[in-house]
C-alpha cells in the first residue's frame, strides 16, 4: 500500500510537471510578448475581452414562455415579485429573499422565509443567460424556478388554490391583461395543492382533472410574469469592465485597477485558475461542479445536482410539460441533459462573480462569511463530504475527480489577498436597473 | 505534414487563451479519421457557423467502410470532454437522424468554454462495432477545426 502511495505521488509530480513544461511550450509558441497595456500578452488580451459586459450576448429567449417580453407581463411580474400576500404569513415576497437593493439577495447563509431554508439565495440579474436554475439546476426555466419558493413549506408556504384566488382578488386586471379571463373560481377549497400538508394535497386530490388544470395554469402564469420581469433586469457595467475595454481598444487603461487589482487579475485568469470555471461575461460556466466545499450539516451532506436532474424531468412545470409554450424539438437542454455522470454527486453551479465582494456569506449555504476564506478553500482543496472534489491537493500524490492535467491552485498569503483585491473589481459603478416593487 | 503542423500550431497557440491551459502540442485536429481497428472511416462535419460557447448546435458525421461504402442503419453513441479538466461534455448528444445513407445527425452539442475537447464516437452496426476519437479547440467566439 505504502508502496503504491509512493508510486501515485510520483506519477502526479511527473503529470504536474508535464503540465508545466506544456504551458512554457505555449508561451514559446506564442511568442514572448510584453506589448500592450499592462504588458498583457495578445492571449492574455483575448482572455480578458471574453469577461466584458459587452460581450454577454442578449439573454436568450424561453421558448417555453410566450409572454417573457411583453412589457404588461413585466410590470405585472414586478407587483407579483413584491407581493408579500402570497405568502402564509403575510410577511414574505420573492423580494424579502432576493432583494432589489441588495442585488437581488439577502445577505444570510440560507434562505429565510416563513421557515430557515438548507441553500444560499442566489442573485437574479443574468439569471435567463442559465439553462439550469437553483443551485442544483433542478428547474430548466426562471419561470419554473420562480413557482418553487411559492409552495415550498419554509419560503412562502402556500398552496396553488390560494395563490390563484389570491391573484384574482389583488391582481385580476392585470393578469387578464396579459394571459386573459381567469377560469371561474367559485367553490374552489381555499388550500389545496400538490406539495401542501396533508389535507392541501387530499383537498387537491379531491378537485376534478379539468380544475386541477386550470388552476396550475394560472399559477404556471405567476411564474411567466415573474420571468418577464427578472428577464428584465441588467447588470451594469464593472470597473473590469472599464479597464477591459481600456486594453482591448488600446486606450489608456491606466489608474483604472489598482496595482494590488491588477496582481489579482492577473492570477485570476493565470495560475489561480478561477477562469477555468468562472469564465465569460457573467464568469461562471453555468456548469456543476464538486469543489468540496464543507456541507452546512456534515450529517446530511447536499448531493448538488446528482438528485435535481430526475426533479427537473419530471417536473410539471418543465419545458415539455402541459404548461410549456415551446413544442418539444425546442427543449433541447432537457432533452440532452446529463443525468448519469458521477461527476454530478455533490456538484452546484458555478456562481457569476459580478458583485460578489458585495454579496458575503458564500458557496451554497453560505458557508464561508469572506471571500479570503474562499479563495484559501481552493488553495486548501479538502477533500468532498460527498462525491468527489475536482481541485487538486497540493502533495496529496492522488488524481482528483479525473483531472490528470490539472494542478493544485498554490498562492501566497500575499496572492490571496491580491486575488481577493480583484474581486472588489467587479461590482456595478453605477446602481443597477432601478426595479424596487 | 509540415503544414498541418503549423496549422495544429496556430490553433493550440488560440487555445492558450482558454484559462490559460494550452492544449498539447501534437493535437491531431484531421476530421476524418479511422476507427480505432480500421473497420470504418469517419467524418466529422462541424456546423458551417461556428456556434458561440454554450450554444446548443448539431454536427454531422459520415460513416464509411474502409473501402469508403456508406454504412447506414449503424448505433452512434456521442461522449467526449475536455482531458485536461477531466470533465466531461455540459449535455449529452445524440444522434437522432440518419438524415442520407451513412450520413447522420448528432444533436444537442455544446461547449461550455474555449480550449480542447475530445469528441468520441462508438459505433455499431451489422458491420461490426468500433470507435473512434476526434479532437476539437474551441476559441472565442466559435469552435474551429
Amino acid at each position: 500500500m505504502r508502496r503504491l502511495d509512493t508510486l501515485a505521488w510520483l506519477l502526479g509530480s511527473l503529470m504536474a510537471a508535464s503540465a508545466a513544461l506544456v504551458v512554457t511550450w505555449a508561451q514559446a509558441a506564442t511568442g514572448t510578448p510584453a506589448a500592450g497595456a499592462d504588458g498583457w500578452s495578445p492571449d492574455e488580451r483575448a482572455v480578458l475581452a471574453s469577461l466584458g459586459l459587452n460581450r454577454l450576448p442578449p439573454v436568450p429567449i424561453d421558448p417555453s414562455n410566450a409572454v417573457e417580453r411583453l412589457p404588461a407581463a413585466v410590470e405585472l411580474g414586478r407587483r407579483l415579485f413584491g407581493d408579500a400576500r402570497f405568502s402564509r404569513n403575510g410577511e414574505v415576497s420573492c423580494a424579502s429573499c432576493h432583494d432589489p437593493r441588495k442585488q437581488f439577495q439577502d445577505g444570510v447563509q440560507v434562505g429565510r422565509g416563513v421557515g430557515t431554508g438548507s441553500r444560499r439565495s442566489m442573485p437574479i440579474v443574468g439569471a435567463g443567460h442559465s439553462p439550469w436554475l437553483f443551485w442544483d439546476g433542478r428547474k430548466d426555466s426562471l419561470w419554473a424556478q420562480a413557482l418553487g419558493p411559492l409552495e415550498d413549506a419554509v419560503e412562502h408556504a402556500s398552496n396553488r388554490t390560494r395563490l390563484v384566488q389570491l391573484v384574482a382578488a389583488n391582481h385580476r386586471r392585470d393578469y387578464e391583461a396579459v394571459f386573459g379571463a381567469l377560469p371561474p373560481l367559485a367553490g374552489l377549497p381555499r388550500d389545496a395543492g400538490p406539495h401542501g400538508d396533508a389535507a392541501e394535497r387530499a383537498a387537491w386530490a379531491a378537485m376534478d382533472a379539468r380544475q386541477r388544470d386550470q388552476v396550475s395554469r394560472v399559477f404556471a402564469n405567476m411564474g411567466k410574469a415573474i420571468a418577464a420581469y427578472e428577464k428584465s433586469l441588467r447588470h451594469e457595467p464593472s470597473r473590469l469592465d472599464r479597464y477591459v475595454e481600456a486594453v482591448v481598444t488600446g486606450r489608456a487603461a491606466q489608474g483604472i485597477l489598482q496595482a494590488q487589482e491588477l496582481r489579482g487579475l492577473r492570477l485570476f485568469i493565470g495560475k489561480a485558475q478561477c477562469v477555468t470555471c468562472h469564465n465569460g461575461p457573467l464568469l461562471s460556466d453555468r456548469q456543476f461542479h464538486n469543489t468540496g466545499v464543507p456541507p452546512r450539516d456534515p450529517a446530511r451532506p447536499d448531493r448538488g445536482r446528482a438528485q435535481a436532474t430526475a426533479k427537473v424531468r419530471s417536473d410539471e412545470f418543465n419545458c415539455l410539460g402541459p404548461y410549456s409554450d415551446a413544442s418539444p424539438d425546442r427543449c433541447q437542454e432537457l432533452r440532452f441533459m446529463v443525468s448519469d455522470d458521477p461527476s454530478l454527486e455533490g456538484a452546484f453551479k458555478t456562481p457569476g462573480l459580478r458583485g460578489v465582494a458585495q454579496r458575503a456569506p458564500y458557496m451554497h449555504a453560505g458557508q464561508f462569511a469572506a471571500l479570503e476564506q474562499v479563495v484559501r478553500h481552493y488553495v486548501a482543496a479538502p477533500p468532498a463530504a460527498v462525491g468527489r472534489s475536482e481541485l487538486m491537493r497540493r502533495g496529496a500524490g492522488g488524481r482528483a475527480a479525473g483531472h490528470d492535467a490539472r494542478t493544485p491552485i498554490e498562492l501566497t498569503d500575499a496572492e490571496v489577498a491580491d486575488l481577493v483585491s480583484f474581486l472588489g473589481t467587479l461590482g456595478a459603478e453605477q446602481a443597477p436597473t432601478p426595479a424596487a416593487p | 505534414m509540415n503544414r498541418f503542423l503549423s496549422t495544429t500550431l496556430t490553433l493550440v497557440a488560440i487555445a492558450a487563451t482558454a484559462g490559460c491551459m494550452s492544449a498539447p502540442p501534437n493535437l491531431d485536429l484531421s476530421l476524418t479519421r479511422p476507427t480505432v481497428d480500421h473497420r470504418f472511416v469517419v467524418t466529422l462535419q462541424p456546423p458551417a457557423t461556428p456556434p458561440a460557447l454554450n450554444q446548443l448546435h448539431a454536427w454531422q458525421v459520415r460513416l464509411a467502410s474502409a473501402e469508403g461504402a456508406p454504412i447506414a442503419h449503424a448505433r452512434i453513441r456521442v461522449d467526449g470532454g475536455m482531458p485536461q479538466h477531466g470533465h466531461g461534455l455540459p449535455t449529452r448528444p445524440q444522434v437522432t437522424q440518419e438524415l442520407a445513407d451513412g450520413t447522420y445527425l448528432i444533436e444537442g452539442m455544446k461547449f461550455s468554454m474555449t480550449g480542447w475537447w475530445e469528441i468520441r464516437l462508438a459505433i455499431d452496426s451489422a458491420e461490426g462495432a468500433d470507435k473512434v476519437s476526434f479532437n476539437t479547440v474551441v476559441t472565442e467566439p466559435g469552435a474551429r477545426r
